[in-house]
């Protein structure tokens, strides 16, 4: 057994091995299938300050090796959270992450605040990349400006680790990353979904009742590779990388290219095993290459 | 949804095997699977009528597996039936499917009917492949002493589905558009719905479902449709499945795909 325990900023997790928020409920969902201890850890379900209906149906499209989403950020709010959810989560011993989104800076802040008062929450992913809501979300992710604001907020609010996840949709995602190194994020992940659309032609109109949604899944995988290779060279800390994770040989494309620990996504929805599935094949792959540490392969690229 | 509850019912994730391909109408065919580990006993997983399961599509014909209702569970045999039927490359991959042919499948998914708000005669009304969980669910029905009717719905006489199975079960009527076989027109102007029913339990395209939900509505019967909202995951997790309710969206995934018509917008 090779060594496979990483960490960001002051998480240690078992194995590099996460579940990408949105696509995970909060674990309960998957008990059935895995042992959700075996997980670094499980990131869940994005959350707000206050409950959110979401967008309205249809919310998903199936498009090549890939899935449109625009669910919205559905969610009963922190406070739910806090009262209902969290106390159940606690009898997993994997690290239990929480996604957090707001549609302005304090909403941002007042959500960490309170998370913050959780003794079993080490870590939070602060979500400035949804392309799925109006206001706030997206917007502040594709600017350094607005990432930086809403990173420093974070930061005043929340002592743990506090996990940036970043827009793919920008220019120059290496910019947006130095800004919020800058205003003391712990690390980084990398990439929330690309901005899309599809068309039904013979209905004439859009799948989604946004119209364009996020897409996730196999096919946005290079551009993930690329993007994880890209801010690993520019930023110290850490990189966690997902978009389109299907298997354990994926994921090794993305600690090659310089992840720390990657998120398993939209693969949990075809098979809900592949997040372990992945960590007996870093072990395996660790072994047949002669790698003692997991930590030895991150970015070699 | 949220989903913090205890576990009552445990989902799988199986390897079956087909053993039976039956064509049954110009573009469905009934699929008699049995798990490939003839440990896995079917019997145990506590299936209800109305539940469902999601089957990824051979040769990776689709990225995301496919929605399937639950036909049938014969425990004797340890077989499971699914009746599916052409809508594009995910279900045709696996109506094409070869007997002795591997299929992986997640089950058993949703909440099911509420057989025990049947009373004395429910009525089953089942258009194109949404006849399917009927079958269960009248088998289900007539084991508790209950006797069903069924009303099917199709296109023509060639395409009416397990016209013999649920015949075994209870009193049959058929409505075809062309009046080929049974009445002609809709299922809602079948003349069995002047008779008095004690529930109505029902399963097919939206149009219809919309229909019989009205008439069950102005007669004060208690109706439970069963709805087909496009999946992502199937297990709760994704939040793409949500039909809007009098309680906000929920995930026909989970909280369904039974709704009772009074949980649904539709007179809005
Ligand atoms: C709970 C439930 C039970 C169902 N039971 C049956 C059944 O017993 N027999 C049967 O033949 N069909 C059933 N369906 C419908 C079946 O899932 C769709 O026909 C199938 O997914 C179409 O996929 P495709 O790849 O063949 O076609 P596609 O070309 O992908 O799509 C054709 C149409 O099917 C629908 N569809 C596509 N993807 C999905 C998805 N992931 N989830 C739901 N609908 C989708 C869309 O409305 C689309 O317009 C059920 C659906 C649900 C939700
Ligand atoms: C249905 C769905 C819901 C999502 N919800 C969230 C969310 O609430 N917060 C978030 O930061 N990312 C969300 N995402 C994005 C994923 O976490 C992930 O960044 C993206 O899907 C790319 O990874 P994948 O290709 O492995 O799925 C969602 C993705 C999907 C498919
Ligand atoms: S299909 Fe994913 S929540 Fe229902």
């Amino acid at each position: 057994m090779a060594q496979l325990g990483v960490k960001i900023g002051s998480l240690h997790l078992n194995n590099p091995v996460l579940t990408a928020s949105g696509t995970f409920g909060y674990g309960e969902e998957f008990s059935d299938f895995i042992n959700l201890d075996r997980l670094g850890g499980f990131i869940v379900k994005g959350t707000t300050l206050e409950p959110r209906q979401g967008n309205d149906y249809p919310r998903m499209v199936e498009t090549p090796s890939g899935m449109l989403n625009a669910v919205g950020l559905q969610n009963k709010g922190v406070d739910y959270f806090i009262e209902n959810i969290y106390p159940e989560l606690t009898k997993y011993t994997s690290e239990i992450i929480v996604n957090i989104s707001g549609s302005s800076v304090e909403d941002y802040a007042k959500v960490a605040e309170k998370l913050n008062e959780l003794p079993r929450i080490n870590a939070i992913e602060v979500n400035i990349s949804c392309p799925n809501v109006k206001t706030g979300g997206m917007a502040f992710g594709t600017t350094a400006s607005g990432a930086a604001s809403v990173t420093k907020a974070v930061r005043n609010a929340f002592g743990k680790t506090v996990i940036v996840k970043l827009s793919p949709n920008v220019t120059d995602i290496t910019e947006i990353a130095r800004a919020v190194e800058c205003e003391g994020a712990d690390a980084v992940s990398l990439i929330n979904t690309l901005m899309g659309m599809a068309i039904d032609v013979e209905r004439q109109r859009p799948y989604l009742s946004t119209y364009t949604g996020g897409l996730s899944g196999a096919a946005v995988r290079p551009v993930a590779v690329r993007m994880v290779w890209q801010v690993h060279k520019a930023v110290k800390i850490p990189v966690i990388g997902l978009g389109g994770i299907m298997s354990g040989r994926d994921a090794l494309e993305f600690i090659l290219a310089g992840a720390t620990a990657i998120e398993v996504g939209t693969a949990n929805f075809i098979n809900p095993k592949t997040t372990v599935e992945i960590i007996d094949y870093i072990d395996d792959y660790c072994q047949r290459h002669g790698v003692s540490d997991i930590n030895q392969l991150i970015g070699i690229i | 949804m949220e989903k913090t509850d205890k576990k009552t019912i445990h989902n799988y994730m199986v390897d079956f095997l087909i053993t039976d391909s039956i064509s049954a109408g110009d573009d469905v065919v009934l699929l008699r699977l049995t798990p490939a580990d003839s440990n896995v006993m079917l019997r145990d997983m506590g299936i209800r009528p109305g539940q469902f399961v999601q089957v990824k599509t051979p040769g990776n014909a689709t990225f995301l597996r496919r929605p399937i209702s639950i036909c049938y569970v014969d425990d004797a045999t340890n077989q499971l039936w699914l009746l599916v039927r052409d809508a594009g490359n995910g279900s045709r991959a696996i109506m094409d499917s070869p007997i002795n042919s591997v299929l992986n499948i997640i089950l058993p998914l949703g909440n099911g009917f509420s057989i025990d708000k049947s009373g004395t005669s429910p009525l089953l009304i089942g258009g194109g492949v949404g006849v399917a969980p009927l079958l269960m669910l009248g088998a289900k029905l007539k084991e508790y002493g209950i006797k069903p009717t069924f009303l099917i719905g199709a296109k023509n006489r060639n395409s009416i589905l397990l016209k013999n199975e649920l015949s075994d079960i209870g009193e049959t009527y058929v409505s075809t558009d062309d009046g080929s076989y049974g009445e002609k027109g809709l299922v809602t102007q079948n003349h069995i719905l002047s008779n008095k029913f004690s529930s109505i339990y029902c399963c097919g395209p939206l149009p219809m479902m919309k229909a019989v939900a009205g008439i069950a509505s102005s007669d004060n019967i208690f109706c439970e449709v069963s709805l087909e909202n496009v999946m992502g995951c199937g297990i709760g997790a994704c939040l793409c499945c949500v039909e809007k309710t009098i309680d906000g969206n929920v995930c026909v995934c989970k909280e369904g795909p039974v709704f009772n018509i009074n949980q649904l917008l539709w007179h809005n």
